[in-house]
């Protein structure tokens, strides 16, 4: 049976743990309300690009553009999302395991599946199972700006083109509140906007361009790749932040839960102990009046 | 009268949203106004200002580059960057200006065209702050 002693030192263990979880709970979510922040002002504008976009698909033609061009799929590029740092629940677990199953679903069709991961988690993850990597982008996710969505944009885009790939997948976490993430598979090439309900599609809109629909596509359609990406990049640190807090809170009452249990088992051992001397004494003291 | 519904969006949030009876954009290709029952257009718009009416009220704004579309009395501006002219910081803009200006100067390792459109953006923030932020 335990002692006293090693309880106590069991008590100030727990004690010490929790003051930490506590600690990375309140860094998480002040890191939440800010990517939280970034997240919820880039939405509209993300939004809106995609309005434009499903626009000048309705009035345009595919060929107008590189990275508009459908193509028989062969090769799929898939870009999985997850975090650098861990102890953020089954954050990462999550979107692995979606990736793995989303994965072995486009081999079964016959495709060729190339993976890019973004933070280390995922890269570590396939690089555990020997799976090779395409490309690989870690370290960004404290201090995610515009210019990390650009090189991705850039490089996917760039392959895209030299038809290295036919069609690509972003995986990520989507930000639903603070308490709900969901694993999101979407298409981000070839780009196919959603038409928008109110126009007939029947009758395509015929746009004014200025100064010309090639040079518009010319610099939209990167733009709003690089846009979906910094997007997913964004919902992906904001529920990783969520997830976080969310864990450590968890983890924060159970160890409280846990200090309460070992707080009672070792008043119970005191007063055992308490209530053994007094038999000890009170029978040294019966044999003593003999 | 019919109206226009305006949106301004930047990546930093919807700067504008509401109904209009006119808006002056400085395209690319030269300024130009949208009245309610425009044709559909789609347009590159330049670092410049941008000017709406509603009701006889004016609203002066800074636009740092970026996209413009009409559709069915409809106008969605896609900003790079955009602000309300009395919220222009004169002060930073003359700032970056005289920074760009000298970065500019130096000719060598210099991102031109970067350098060149943020001097552009600091010129036009200074124009409008001076033009319109009092009316």
């Amino acid at each position: 049976m335990a002692t006293l002693r090693d309880i106590k030192r069991r008590i100030k263990a727990v004690k010490n743990t929790s003051q930490i979880t506590k600690a990375m709970k309140m860094v998480a979510a002040a890191k939440l309300r800010k990517a939280q922040g970034r997240m919820l002002e880039l939405r509209p504008y993300s939004d809106k690009i995609y309005e434009v976009l499903g626009n000048l698909s309705t009035a345009g033609d595919s060929s107008a553009h590189p990275l508009l061009a459908k193509r028989e799929r062969k090769a799929v590029e898939v870009l999985v999302l997850t975090s650098d740092r861990g102890l953020c629940g089954a954050f990462n677990s999550n979107i692995l395991k979606a990736a793995t199953a989303f994965i072995n679903r486009l081999k079964q069709e016959g495709l060729e599946v190339n993976i890019s991961a973004v933070g280390r988690k995922a890269r570590d993850y396939y690089k555990r199972r020997d799976i090779p990597l395409r490309n690989s982008i870690t370290g960004i996710s404290g201090k995610l700006d515009y210019g990390h969505a650009k090189q991705i944009a850039s490089d996917i885009s760039e392959n895209y083109i030299r038809e290295i790939f036919d069609e690509v997948y972003l995986v990520y976490n989507e930000f639903k509140s603070v308490i709900s993430q969901q694993v999101n598979i979407v298409k981000l090439l070839p780009f196919e906007p959603e038409k928008r309900e109110e126009l007939p599609s029947e009758n395509p809109v015929s746009y004014i361009f200025e100064p010309s629909a090639a040079g518009l596509y010319t610099t939209l359609i990167p733009k709003a790749a690089e846009i979906r990406i910094f997007r997913a990049l964004l919902e992906s640190q904001t529920s990783e932040e969520a997830s976080r807090m969310t864990a450590m809170e968890n983890a924060s009452k159970n160890a409280e839960e846990m200090i309460q249990r070992m707080t009672l088992v070792a008043n119970k051992v005191r007063q055992a102990t308490i209530t053994r001397e007094l038999m000890d004494i009170v029978g040294g003291v019966e044999a003593l009046k003999k | 009268m019919e109206k226009l519904s305006l949106d301004i969006v930047t990546p930093h949030g919807t700067l504008f949203s509401g109904e209009v009876d006119e808006v002056a954009v400085a395209g690319a290709e030269g300024d130009f106004g949208v009245l309610p029952g425009h044709a559909p257009l789609i347009a590159i718009v330049r670092i410049g200002a941008l000017i709406t009416r509603a009701d006889g009220q004016h609203g002066y704004f800074f636009v740092g580059g970026g996209y413009a579309e009409v559709i069915s009395d409809k106008m969605i501006i896609l900003a790079e960057s955009a602000e309300k002219a009395e919220d222009i910081n004169v002060e930073r803009a003359m700032e970056r200006k005289k920074r760009t200006e000298e970065l500019l100067a130096r000719k060598e390792g210099v991102d031109f065209t970067r350098a060149q459109a943020a001097l552009e953006r600091a010129i036009a923030r200074i124009q409008i702050a001076k033009e319109f932020a009092h009316k």
